[in-house]
């Protein structure tokens, strides 16, 4: 589904991302850990084409697609989903039209029928309800005065909502306490543990991959892949840390 | 029943299409009736005369010439206008006749394209006249009584019957001063007097048309009242008179809407807009305000100067303006309230965007007389491109006038680096039991926002309109509900080539 071929990326003039290789199969989870500044978000910026994150060499494709050549509401419409660590609250327009707004260019690039206004409220109902969302909260404006915690969960009802190919999930664990934890880990194995969807996953811990078992766990340091192995490598980085590996 | 409908519904078929006839001819094909070009008493009295007015009338055009003269234009806004030639103009064009339907070819495609965009092609103004059908038969159907004026004179006025029936007297002016001379000679230059400024001035002695209202006490008006202005005759000045009168108890909600075809002259607009509530009166004033804005460079816009004033004369009278602003190479406008009436309410709601070169400089003044009396003040401005917007409005509160309250809330959203924002805020209180408030803000669309709404499948410009709509919510959210629909999508549109 999505193959990375020595991808070296700069932000600014700062190369960040510096010959990174890696495949995701369909039906594959995949969770990528590292230490602070080791790439992890510019990975996930890189592949949804956020402006300012330069590929200066290397090449991506999604389903056979060149990636790289397309703009980040297009690679939205081809199936890719990046789950952000800091949502953005957008002032004045509620969750409910954003996302029906959101999801109606994507249909609408793919050539499809526009959801109408009820057919859309059915299928945020229910997903809001499988993440436990009050209806309230999906009428509230994107992200404005939630905690980091409902913003997460939010993020994974746009997650259901949308119902991406590849979902790119960014630290979705951080900020969330135990409970909240369980709830978005069982929304994306609902949601995305399907023989035609992939999900990569950037995390700092491995508690997380308790609720979301990882076919596998790649360390990311330096800009590249240094090690790959399967869900045991995450324990492992938990009892070892970052540093014993790079030893 | 049905019969009656149906000749409603006829009759408004019928005024409907004679609008979109002049929707669709409103290049050379109509045959103008022009007034000579420039400005002097002969032009007043050639106006005067072509509407058979009476002679107090005539006189009352000829003293406010007189006085204009002795005027000159006021430069304190923040607008860079270049020098007006008023003797280089048209002052008065009626269109002759119905004119033939000419084919959608050849009406100009950049326009054709910015009303599909709208999503209010033709067929828009058939709807807008109440005619039922349309693609969405989901929507109800629309009630709003249409007086177009096109060029500057009102062609059609639907609705009509049903509008006597309830005693509403829906009139262009011209009927109006002819009708009912009591009633206008009673209001006519009484909010805005005569020598108010420059541009009221200039409007009184030269208005070629535009609208009359009255709602009787206690009526609630059965329907929104609407009129569309339209510029169509090259180098005509445009100088609407629009008088509304709220009797006591009673409502009226009127919408005015503007569209102008591209030209390459600048074309200068003055209309005088005057509201009077009595007792227990409210009147609910919204205009979307979209002429030319001129090219890319600025060239070729309209200049708009309006006056718009509403009195709340009577004791918990209330006036809401709104208003959505995205056209005209240059907006000067600040529809006032003056609160006379114990507990009269004044709102004041505004959008106004401005793009590559146009400039507005808008707001609005609440004159507190009245005990109690209160105001809310929300004013969103949103600049791109090279333009610059301001804010400037006036909180006034009189010795006498105990317990008095405003909110005034001045939100400014720049996109790039070029455009500039400004707020200019008058507060003057000699009474010290008021409470005034004031809260401005200005933001960028941030970097952050943008690309989580792309990143969600918007593309920049829709994303950018998504972002925009929020921000200006609590303002259109004012508006009927079709006419914020229209707005919304105007607002993108007002913003193509801002972003990307």
């Amino acid at each position: 589904m999505l193959q990375i071929n020595n991808l070296h990326a700069n932000v600014g003039d700062k190369p960040i991302l510096k010959g990174l290789t890696l495949s995701l199969n369909a039906g594959e989870i995949h969770a990528i850990m590292g230490p602070n500044g080791a790439g992890k978000s510019t990975l996930g910026y890189v592949l949804s084409g956020r402006p300012g994150y330069e590929v200066t060499e290397g090449s991506v494709t999604f389903n056979g697609q060149d990636l790289l050549a397309l703009e980040p509401h297009e690679r939205a419409a081809a199936g890719l989903f990046l789950g952000f660590q800091y949502p953005v609250e957008i002032p004045g327009v509620s969750n409910v039209q954003f996302l029906r707004e959101a999801l109606n260019a994507q249909r609408k690039y793919r050539g499809e029928a526009p959801l109408t206004g009820g057919e859309f409220l059915k299928v945020a109902r229910e997903q809001a309800g499988a993440l436990g969302m009050d209806m309230d909260m999906l009428k509230r404006p994107v992200n404005v005065g939630f905690s980091g915690g409902e913003k997460k969960r939010n993020e994974m009802v746009q997650m259901g909502i949308i119902d991406p190919a590849l979902a790119i999930l960014d630290e979705t664990d951080s900020g969330l306490d135990i409970d909240a934890l369980r709830t978005v880990g069982d929304g994306i194995n609902r949601i995305m543990r399907k023989p035609d969807k992939a999900v990569l996953l950037i995390t700092h811990y491995q508690r997380l991959l308790d609720y979301v078992k990882p076919d596998f766990v790649h360390v990311l340091d330096g800009g590249r892949i240094t090690r790959t192995g399967g869900a045991e490598l995450a324990l492992e980085l938990e009892r070892d840390g970052y540093k014993e590996l790079a030893a | 029943m049905t019969d009656d409908i149906e000749i409603k519904d006829k009759a408004a078929w019928d005024a409907a299409e004679k609008v979109a006839d002049y929707e669709h001819g409103w290049s050379s094909d109509i045959e103008t009736d022009f007034a000579p070009k420039g400005l002097n008493e002969d032009t007043v009295r050639f106006i005067s005369a072509k509407k058979n007015e009476p002679e107090w009338m005539l006189e009352w055009r000829l003293k406010a010439f007189a006085m204009w003269k002795t005027m000159e234009a006021p430069d304190w806004a923040k607008l860079n206008v270049p020098p007006i030639d008023y003797q280089d103009a048209y002052y008065y064009a009626a269109p002759k006749a119905k004119p033939k339907l000419n084919s959608l070819d050849e009406v100009d495609p950049e326009i054709l394209r910015v009303y599909e965009k709208l999503g209010i092609p033709i067929a828009e103004q058939k709807l807008l006249a109440g005619v039922e059908g349309g693609e969405d038969g989901g929507l109800p159907q629309r009630r709003v009584a249409v007086d177009a004026v096109f060029d500057s004179v009102s062609v059609a006025t639907t609705f009509r019957a049903e509008l006597d029936r309830a005693g509403v007297i829906f009139r262009s002016i011209s009927e109006a001063i002819k009708e009912y001379p009591d009633l206008v000679r009673k209001y006519l230059g009484k909010i805005v007097p005569m020598h108010d400024n420059y541009f009221a001035t200039l409007n009184c002695a030269v208005f070629s048309d535009g609208t009359f209202v009255y709602i009787p006490e206690g009526v609630r008006c059965p329907m929104e009242l609407s009129t569309y202005f339209r510029i169509n005759a090259e180098n005509t000045g445009q100088f609407e008179r629009t008088l509304i009168v709220a009797d006591k108890g009673s409502y009226v909600s009127y919408l005015e809407g503007c569209t102008a075809p591209m030209r390459d002259e600048n074309q200068l607009h003055a209309a005088v807009v005057e509201l009077v509530a009595l007792d227990d009166a409210e009147i609910k004033y919204s205009t979307v305000q979209n002429w030319y804005p001129g090219d890319a460079e600025g060239k070729g816009g309209i200049y708009n100067f309006v006056t718009k004033r509403a009195l709340c004369q009577g004791r918990n009278s209330k006036v809401s303006w709104t208003q959505v602003e995205t056209g005209s190479a240059v907006t000067w406008k600040y529809p006032s309230c003056v609160l006379n009436g114990e507990n009269s309410v004044g709102e004041f709601y505004s959008v106004a965007v401005t793009n590559n070169h146009q400039q507005a400089d808008t707001g609005t003044k609440m004159i507190h007389n009245g005990k109690g009396s209160r105001s809310t003040i929300v004013s969103k401005g949103i600049s791109a491109g090279h333009s610059n917007n301001t804010y400037r409005g006036l909180v006034r509160v009189a010795p006498n006038a105990e317990g008095v309250r405003n909110f005034t809330q001045c939100d400014s959203l720049l996109l790039g680096s070029l455009s500039g924002a400004h707020t200019v805020p008058y507060i003057e209180v000699r009474n010290p039991s008021a409470q005034i408030e004031h809260e401005a803000t200005t933001s960028k669309i941030s970097d952050d926002q943008m690309f989580y709404a792309m990143a969600r499948g918007l593309n920049a410009e829709e994303a950018v309109t998504l972002i925009v709509n929020g921000f200006a919510k609590e303002v259109l959210q004012q508006l009927p509900m079709e006419f914020a629909v229209e707005a919304q999508k105007l607002l993108g549109i007002s913003l193509e080539g801002s972003v990307g």
